[in-house]
């Protein structure tokens, strides 16, 4: 459970931990169900609409979303650089 | 709120295609439609909780200059005047986007969903964003960060999820249409649950752009109505390939309000799979009876069994906690408004931020997605239920070759009480009669067919890939049987 929270990210306390324990063994406990179920030659399925490769030429356009705007909305800036916190 | 209470309530609007005609022909202006909407939503809105927010200033800016191009004998477009309302996980000028979340509070839309986009072009005024479970994580917006919507039948039950806000501001009259996502039945439940029609078109026939991602692989936008024939409408207005997201497909070339499909001949299949255990009693013979008025009408009923349908949850919550945990990892304090402040380094922001914006559905599922995706962990889980998803996919698909649609309740009990599912595996369960449809990305339809107990209930109408107008064409038909 730590290391999960560790890849995504999460600081979970110990009353979290302990609750997200029991939920999970009992959800993954119900996928166990799928261990059973045969799937010989058959292929995943990541999408379903069949679509493949769809292209557009790389030509800019002008968009409503411009820089300027998504740069406001930063927690922190420094000009137009997003300014986070030490990471070493 | 007594049944013909609510009936009046949802019968505030005319059809799409009336008040379009009366702004037309300035019986009625645009800013008259903003008002009403804005004050059945000033006198209702405390009560139920459907609507998060309004965008009073821009829609009554936006009205005016429709109102003006009307005066000046402009065309305006087809929905003119139409006022409507947008799930608030839909990015929308005017106020925040928060996707009922702590973690997007504050945010504001640099652009718009190209689906709202596409219908303020043909003159629609978006009102007010609704109120859904916080990202679309649940199935009664009993996870939204800020209130629960109430259902309009019985305010001590949930209106369903994830786009409950969108559903109950339909069955309230608030607006004659709300836009709402389904990624494993959010618009059809809540339907369901709020006697509306709710309709989950096909994958990829309505932009995902400017909606925030739960599963890139199911997500869908659709259209909450209280009629087939206004839920079309929007529809074809939404539809259609968009330059923005490369997963929209060509829409059909003979508009979807051209519902024209006969029953007389039509092969409709009864699911097996959808009437068994944990399915209410009462729902599956309502929905039976609904039925029988297909078959009185001409179509040929008959059972057919779709074994893999009964992994359709494990295989929905396996892939769904995957592709969310992906999309929610842009939410790491650095982007977004919500931040924490004062934090000693990057990693610390990272995991403070996130631990504190989000809720306890979002993290739960974002563990589940990532424990399915780690190594040692992906074949077993992540990999196995996309190749379950398969078999799910051809049995819909050799289904469809002998019927033409597929049909079955949407939700196993009509709406539950605020705090009975508080279990999330008994939340999860909720889903099992929608996610199917969810996975193999076909059009499935939620049709009020009648009532148990007072509260309503709803059809659930299933096709092939693509098949939009024949779904909404037999919706239409039992809309006419249960009038």
């Amino acid at each position: 459970m730590l290391k999960l929270a560790r890849l995504s990210r999460l600081s979970l306390s110990d009353a979290e931990i302990t609750q997200y324990q029991k939920e999970l063994s009992e959800i993954f406990g119900y996928f166990d169900r799928l261990a059973s179920v045969d799937v010989k030659e058959l292929e995943p399925t990541y999408q379903v609409s069949k679509l493949v490769n769809v292209m557009r030429e790389d030509i800019p356009k002008p968009q409503v979303a411009n820089p300027d705007t998504l740069l406001e909305q930063l927690p922190k800036r420094d000009g137009r650089y997003i300014k986070v916190g030490r990471m070493i | 709120m007594a049944l013909s209470n609510i009936k009046s309530h949802s019968t505030a609007w005319p059809s799409i295609e009336d008040i379009v005609s009366s702004v037309r022909k300035g019986e009625i202006t645009a800013s008259d439609n903003v008002t009403k909407a804005l004050d059945i939503i000033a006198k209702l809105n405390p009560t139920y909780q459907a609507v998060l927010l309004t965008l009073d200033e821009r829609a009554k800016k936006r009205a005016l200059e429709i109102d003006k191009k009307i005066k000046a004998g402009e065309d305006v477009g087809r929905l003119a005047g139409v006022p409507f309302i947008a799930k608030d996980n839909m990015l929308v000028f005017g106020g925040e986007t928060t996707a009922a979340s702590n973690m997007l509070k504050g945010f504001v839309a640099p652009y718009q969903a190209t689906a709202v986009d596409r219908l303020e072009a043909e003159g629609a005024i978006c009102v007010a964003k609704a109120n859904l479970d916080a990202f679309a994580h649940g199935a009664s917006t009993e996870n939204s960060d800020f209130c629960v919507t109430k259902n309009p039948y019985d305010v001590e039950r949930v209106a369903g999820g994830s786009s409950g806000g969108s559903a109950a501001c339909v069955a309230l009259g608030f607006v004659p249409f709300a836009l709402g996502t389904d990624t494993g039945g959010s618009i059809r439940q809540p339907a369901s649950f709020c006697g509306v029609v709710g309709h989950k078109p096909t994958y990829g026939l309505v932009s995902r752009s400017g909606v925030v991602a739960m599963a890139s692989s199911t997500d869908v936008i659709g259209a909450l109505t209280t009629s087939l024939k206004d839920n079309a409408l929007v529809l074809d207005v939404i539809s259609g390939r968009d330059e923005l997201d490369g997963t929209t497909i060509e829409r059909d070339s003979i508009p979807y309000t051209q519902l024209d499909t006969q029953l007389k001949g039509l092969k409709v299949g009864i699911v097996s799979e959808y009437f068994g255990e944990g399915v209410q009693v009462e729902v599956g013979s309502t929905v039976l009876s609904a039925i029988e008025g297909l078959r009185a009408g001409g179509a040929e009923v008959e059972h057919v069994s779709l074994p893999s349908l009964l992994h359709g949850l494990a295989v929905y919550y396996i892939v769904v906690p995957a592709e969310l945990s992906s999309n929610l990892s842009r939410h790491d304090g650095q982007r977004y408004p919500y931040s924490t402040p004062n934090t000693d380094s990057l990693e610390q922001s990272y995991t403070q931020s996130r631990s504190q914006g989000f809720g306890a559905e979002a993290k739960r599922r974002i563990i589940i997605g990532t424990h399915v995706l780690s190594s040692g962990y992906y074949d077993a889980y992540y990999k196995k239920a996309q190749t379950v998803r398969t078999k799910i996919v051809q049995e819909f698909e050799a289904a469809f070759e002998k019927f033409d649609v597929l049909v079955g309740p949407v939700s196993p009990t009509p709406a539950f009480k605020i705090g009975e599912n508080a279990d999330p595996i008994a939340m999860y369960l909720q889903d099992v009669l929608s996610v199917s449809a969810s996975l193999a990305g076909i059009p499935a339809l939620s049709v009020p067919c009648g009532y148990v107990d007072g509260l309503p209930v709803g059809l659930q109408i299933m096709s092939r890939f693509g098949a939009d107008r024949l779904v909404l064409s037999v919706g239409q038909h039992v809309e006419g049987l249960v009038a």
